[in-house]
């Protein structure tokens, strides 16, 4: 028999840690892949039913306004400081608007929305789905014949993928709006050509679009990621707990990631 | 003409990888009867509800309920016949976001096009039945172990079933509750004309209100007799069972080598 306190090969038990590593991320792949087909196959259901997706979208974007408008407010102001700081400097102070906008509408609206949204309504939902299996409601469900990937997870999904980019559009209509109070009623840029160069600037197709997208692929990322990691909790306290932290940590970085991916393939002539 | 048994199993195995829980174990539910599956922690009890119910796929035998077998119905045939299952869980699983009058309305409103009139004056028939109509407003939260218990019991009634399931009904409940769920239990099986399967460890409460009993110890039956048969039985793991003997049949100690062994350092996992 092995003995447990006889120190096992370094070498051996590192190349046998890396191997189990690797084939556990492999299956939790694939499970997470066959989990997300579930989630769309059983969508129809969800959306037969709209009030339940009505209810997410009230329960993770509604509530979630407050801590994205007062961010996105905070960061238009901060860029409005820092971007007057810096443009001043070349003798354009006017172009204030066009950084603002174009920083928030491409790159800081979306990441930092979905950042914040992973942390506020990513996690509730994952502790909500642990907890909920923890407690057997899910297998109750089940024995009552009905889906609980169609009438608990599919609805949180969706409610997730919808609210998202309308999170991120105030995201960046607040934070246009702070830098347009620090830059132009503080520290008195000219207003006409903080709006005209703006409006001149910022191209529907080529930015506001691209945002609209990318809000819409981390919507996606960070609604599946909180679901499955509901979905597949350790039904205990830590389980559930380590899912959470799963979600918080794996949301990050598949929103950061999936930003450098697409940034990289939309804005390739900028 | 329906068959004598509600629920039959057949020659069943069942692992959770590679820890076999069920060794070819077979056993025969009677329509209209109230059975008690009984077993040390850990016997393979839940694991047999489960598989009735169609949530694990057993790797040998059959389950038969109503004619129809468990493991080779498709997910649709599934949902069909766990319409007419309820099922009560150890600690009740009701849904903690909406209120106990919701809780016994969710199937009713999932699976039929009742109006909602209709279904509130049902639902508050199957409250009073289990004697909690007036907390029909109460939240999950706001109730007593015992009630929480009587709700998910009046939830698992919902749609009059013709099975029931009880996985631990009584676990963790005083004297009086205890009472109460197991007159509750015998009552509705009566009063519904249903089938009640029992999985318990609770000896002397079940005596009072089952049909009959079989004991499982290692995944198959070791003994099974109605309530009269199983007090006089002179088998040792039902003697060790109904007396509450600490050591018999069923060990007390988790297997491993011996103490003396262990301690001095010459066992297993001795330093080597």
């Amino acid at each position: 028999m092995h003995d447990p306190r006889e120190r096992p090969d370094v070498v051996v038990s590192a190349l046998t840690n890396l191997g189990h590593g690797v084939t556990e991320a492999l299956l939790r792949l694939g499970f997470a892949t066959r989990f997300f087909i579930m989630v769309l196959l059983w969508s129809g259901q969800s959306f037969r039913r709209l009030h339940l997706t009505i209810r997410e979208i009230y329960f993770s974007g509604f509530q979630s306004l407050l801590i994205i408008m007062v961010s996105g407010l905070f960061i238009g102001m901060v860029l409005g400081m820092q971007g007057y700081e810096t443009l001043q400097r070349y003798g354009s102070a006017e172009a204030l608007g066009v950084l603002v906008a174009l920083s928030l509408v491409r790159e800081l609206g979306p990441v930092v929305a979905a950042l914040l949204f992973a942390s506020r309504a990513g996690s509730s939902i994952t502790a909500e789905i642990g907890l909920m299996k923890a407690t057997e409601q899910l297998t109750a469900m089940d024995m009552m014949a009905v889906n609980p990937i169609a009438r608990v997870v599919a609805p949180r999904f969706w409610g997730g993928v919808i609210s998202m980019p309308l999170l991120a559009a105030l995201f960046s209509a607040t934070g246009v709006l702070g830098g347009y109070l620090i830059g132009v009623v503080f520290i008195g840029v000219d207003e006409g050509a903080f709006w005209s160069q703006m409006q001149a600037s910022v191209d529907f197709r080529y930015d506001v679009w691209s945002g609209i997208v990318k809000s819409f692929v981390f919507g996606i990322a960070v609604s599946l990621i909180a679901v499955f990691e509901g979905y597949d909790a350790v039904p205990t306290a830590e389980g559930v707990s380590g899912s959470i932290k799963g979600t918080v940590v794996k949301s990050a970085l598949a929103i950061l990631a999936l930003d450098f991916v697409l940034t990289s393939f939309m804005f390739r002539e900028a | 003409m329906p068959a004598a048994n509600l629920v039959e199993i057949r020659e069943l195995d069942f692992a959770y990888e590679d820890r076999p829980i069920l060794d070819g174990i077979s056993l025969q539910i009677p329509r209209g009867k109230v059975v008690a599956i009984m077993g040390g922690s850990g016997c393979g009890k839940t694991t047999l509800l489960r598989l009735i119910g169609g949530q694990l796929k057993p790797s040998r035998g059959d389950v038969l309920v109503d004619g129809q077998s468990v493991p080779q119905l498709d997910d649709e045939g599934l949902y069909a016949l766990r319409r007419r299952m309820g099922m009560l869980f150890q600690f009740g699983a009701l849904f903690t976001d909406i209120s106990v009058f919701d809780n016994v309305a969710y199937q009713m409103r999932e699976h039929t096009d009742l109006p909602e009139e209709l279904i509130r004056d049902m639902v508050l028939m199957k409250l009073n039945a289990v004697g909690l109509r007036g907390a029909h407003r109460l939240m999950p939260a706001e109730l007593s172990g015992g009630m929480a218990r009587r709700v998910a019991l009046a939830r698992a009634i919902a749609l009059d079933p013709m099975l029931i399931m009880y996985d631990e009904p009584f676990a963790g409940l005083d004297p009086i509750s205890l009472g109460v769920i197991g007159q509750l239990i015998r009552r509705l099986n009566d009063a519904l004309g249903a089938t009640t399967i029992m999985v318990t460890h609770d000896i002397q409460e079940s005596l009072l209100i089952v049909d009959y009993i079989y004991f499982m110890s290692e995944g198959k039956v070791v003994a099974l007799g109605t309530p009269d048969e199983i007090r006089a039985s002179r088998h040792p793991f039902v003697h060790q069972f109904v007396c509450a003997e600490a050591d018999g049949p069923v060990p007390f100690h988790y297997p491993a080598s011996p103490l003396a062994q262990e301690l001095l350092g010459t066992g297993a996992h001795a330093r080597s």
